[in-house]
């Protein structure tokens, strides 16, 4: 196992299956009624967040809990730069408070890359910029195999604002690497140039890949992108790129559909969609956990045994 | 390089005379150069002059002084990070002899006091000439002109403007930029960056970019800009020179304005004829840039773009900056790179070793040419120089480039054609004002960013072995570098 998480697209297949094959084993500690490893206890685990996410630092902090690690929450409001304190001096920090691991998340894509360039003890990339976000990824992989069996030879569909998304980005690497067929669907002004050099399948047309699909990822698309004339109206988006009922139709009767939240309800996907029996939505969280135990796990010395 | 004997009566690095012995003019045939009262006075074989210090100088390779268009040396306001003096004794050891310092200081030197200010400190310190660059507009805002006229009448001779670092965006403003510097022949150098299409730009847009999810800077913003103002140039009839070119696309506009006749200029920066966005991919700041580093693609265009002219010139664009505002996450970095003293080196090893240049053209394209679009007065690096650096340059004379014929290097071709042997391009020299550089073709040297003489310490190149090093430079036949050190 790697000493990082940085990125899904350095991550190779069979690391990417021992992440999902450990997470199974977490996912019992989840059912018993002392939800508690001992595996890192006397380890630190620094949660460093640059960026408001009170529900990506929930999920590691209750996932290092769980392996009896000691967990700090060290929150840095705006940038580091505003703040007047450098990255690097935060590097330093938490060097000397002597971090086991750092959950790093922060507003600039490549941050987590630096800190680990400064720091001894591993760091996890909990979405940096519109780079990253491996564990949301791997979350949702494992999501898919539990409910589906399988990756391998499934195609997924990703719809939304893919040009923003450190999800989609994550998601891309990880599901092809794993075997799945992905395919992106957005305005085109959503679509990064450079998408080319993407292993998927580019559509402008929801409504022609839905048929195909076996899991429909929605992304998140934030109203503001209005206002800078990625599209013209929310309603138009909506009607062209929003996951509605009819559409649920179109899709084969055992697809997925998947949001990593949180969810705009009524813009990119409607409320009954979200809350049918085909959303993975609430499973999504809990697995979280249960990923995110695997990877901590496994950064921090785990073996190949499952403990 | 050994020296001996003195001139009486002062150290060896006082103006005097000085007998360079067996130096190879554009990597020529060996000659000897008598250096005396600032100007060659006498080059030829087996010279002998006496009560001259003598240098050994078998086998290095003689270059007019180089002249840098495009220098931050961020005095004042940022001597963390550079100073006059700490800059140009970088550029010392880099092999120029001229720097032009860009505006973009606090205060901006858009005003005759800054620029003055600026000149002083450059004379004042003595290890090279500092042209200042003057702002285009006021504050480097965009909105108003800056006084234009009396940079160019202060003691400081201003004759390029330029708001560096920012685009001169408004189209109006830009036109009348241009027209009113034809009053003292003046030109307008432009940062070609259209602001609406690079906000937030990080890095080029293109597969790396996607990526990286770093917000892209796509080529279309730099050449749109290019293609206005080639147009306006050419409407009104003025000089423009176009900033660090850095896409294939800018040197096929730049091609196409030169064909009209249009008085348009470009340089390149050493990093861009060398480095791709694919380091990026380190995250590592220290490739952070503006303009973006771009691909393969672009730096063989820009290769070629140099070799046949469309690109008058390389420009180092040496940026230093203070450790933390680069040892920090990607985009809260600034941009830049230092460049002075790896200039030359980069050069050789992009141009020369790749055979699209020789030492003639390198000459052309690092002294003659920019000192002739900066406006330097004749000597070396004016109209002797043409001589020295042989007939490609008399072909570019006025400012005028004929249009090169796709795929070939008119430029290569008139340096052996017209100007066969170095000696006698030396005979043609002797009067000329000695600015020079000895280089040592062979030697190779490894880049420590501690041992830099520039305060920036951001070097892209740290640890890489590059060919070429300076082993002495002349300012007006005074020594500022010898045995690759600061004399």
């Amino acid at each position: 196992m790697m000493r990082h998480l940085l990125s899904t697209q350095d991550l190779g297949r069979d690391d990417a299956l021992l992440v999902l094959d450990t997470a199974e084993y977490m996912a019992t500690v989840a059912g018993r009624s002392v939800k508690k490893l001992p595996t890192l206890r006397g380890r630190t685990v620094v949660n460093l967040f640059f960026e408001d996410s009170t529900r990506t630092r929930t999920s590691f902090e209750l996932a290092a809990k769980r392996l009896s690690a000691d967990v700090i929450n060290f929150s840095v409001r705006g940038s580091s730069v505003s703040k007047g304190e450098s990255l690097k001096d935060t590097a330093q920090t938490l060097e000397a408070m002597g971090a086991d691991a750092v959950v790093c998340r922060h507003p600039a894509s490549g941050a987590p890359h630096r800190l680990a360039a400064w720091v001894r003890g591993s760091v996890l990339n909990a979405g940096d910029g519109i780079h990253e976000h491996p564990t949301q990824a791997l979350l949702d992989a494992f999501t898919i195999r539990r409910r589906l069996g399988r990756v391998e030879g499934l195609s997924v569909t990703i719809v939304g604002d893919v040009l923003h998304s450190r999800v989609a980005r994550s998601n891309v690497w990880l599901l092809s690497t794993l075997g799945a067929s992905v395919t992106v669907v957005a305005p085109p002004t959503l679509v990064p140039v450079g998408v080319e050099q993407w292993p998927v399948a580019v559509s402008y047309d929801l409504d022609a890949v839905l048929p195909t699909s076996d899991v429909v990822m929605m992304l998140r698309v934030q109203r503001e992108r209005m206002t800078a004339a990625f599209f013209p109206t929310e309603r138009e988006y909506s009607r062209r790129y929003g996951l509605d009922a009819d559409r649920l139709a179109a899709m084969p009767p055992s697809a997925l559909v998947m949001h990593p939240g949180p969810m705009v309800r009524g813009m990119e996907i409607a409320s009954d969609v979200a809350d049918s029996t085909r959303s993975t939505v609430v499973e999504q969280v809990a697995n979280g956990v249960s990923v995110r135990m695997a990877v901590l796990y496994l950064l921090l010395g785990g073996t190949r045994e499952v403990p | 390089m050994t020296r001996r004997g003195d001139t009486a009566g002062g150290p060896a690095h006082e103006a005097g005379r000085w007998h360079l012995r067996g130096v190879r003019p554009l990597g020529g045939d060996p000659v000897d150069l008598l250096l005396d009262g600032g100007i060659i006075a006498e080059a030829g074989r087996d010279l002998s002059a006496v009560g001259a210090t003598v240098l050994d100088a078998d086998g290095l390779v003689a270059l007019p002084g180089l002249v840098d268009l495009h220098t931050h040396l961020r005095e004042p306001g940022r001597e963390d990070a550079e100073t006059v003096a700490s800059g140009t004794r970088a550029a010392a050891l880099g092999g120029f002899t001229t720097v032009f310092a860009m505006a973009n200081t606090e205060p901006v030197a858009d005003t005759a006091g800054v620029v003055e200010q600026v000149w002083r400190l450059g004379r004042d310190a003595g290890h090279c000439d500092v042209r200042p660059v003057g702002a285009v507009t006021e504050g480097l805002r965009g909105t108003r002109l800056a006084e234009l006229g009396a940079m160019a009448s202060s003691a400081a001779a201003v004759r390029v403007f330029s708001d560096d670092g920012n685009c001169v965006s408004d189209a109006v403003l830009m036109r009348r930029a241009l027209e009113y510097v034809k009053a003292f022949d003046g030109v307008i150098a432009q940062h070609a960056q259209e602001p609406r299409l690079t906000e937030d730009a990080q890095m080029n847009e293109g597969a790396v970019s996607a990526r990286l999810g770093l917000p892209g800077w796509p080529a279309a913003a730099e050449e749109a800009i290019i293609a206005r103002d080639a147009l306006l140039a050419g409407h009104v009839g003025s000089r423009l020179h176009v900033c660090h070119v850095s896409t294939a696309g800018s040197v096929e506009l730049l091609r196409w304005a030169k064909s009209k006749g249009w008085r348009v200029t470009a340089e390149v920066t050493p990093h861009h004829l060398l480095l791709t966005d694919d380091l990026v991919t380190s995250f590592d700041p220290v490739y952070k840039v503006n303009p973006p580093l771009r691909t393969a693609a672009d730096v063989a265009a820009l290769r070629a773009g140099l070799a046949d002219g469309t690109i008058d010139c390389i420009a180092t664009d040496h940026a230093p900056h203070a450790p933390q505002d680069k040892e920090t996450e990607w985009m809260a970095a600034r941009p830049g790179m230092v460049g002075l003293e790896t200039a030359l080196s980069i050069a050789i090893m992009t141009m020369l070793e790749t055979g699209l240049l020789d030492w003639a053209g390198l000459a052309d394209r690092m002294s003659v040419a920019p000192g002739r679009i900066g406006g330097l007065p004749g000597g070396l690096t004016g109209g002797r120089a043409n001589a020295l650096a042989g007939g490609q340059a008399g072909g570019q004379a006025g400012g005028h480039h004929h249009p090169p014929v796709a795929g070939s290097r008119p430029s290569r071709a008139a340096a052996h054609d017209v100007h066969p042997a170095g000696a006698g391009a030396l005979s043609l020299s002797a009067g000329a004002v000695a600015n020079l550089v000895l280089v040592d073709p062979v030697a190779r040297w490894t880049v420590d960013a501690g041992a830099l003489a520039s305060r920036g310490r951001n070097t892209p190149y740290a640890g890489r072995k590059l060919p070429g090093r300076v082993q002495a430079t002349f300012l007006r036949g005074r020594p500022t570098v010898l045995d690759g050190k600061i004399a």
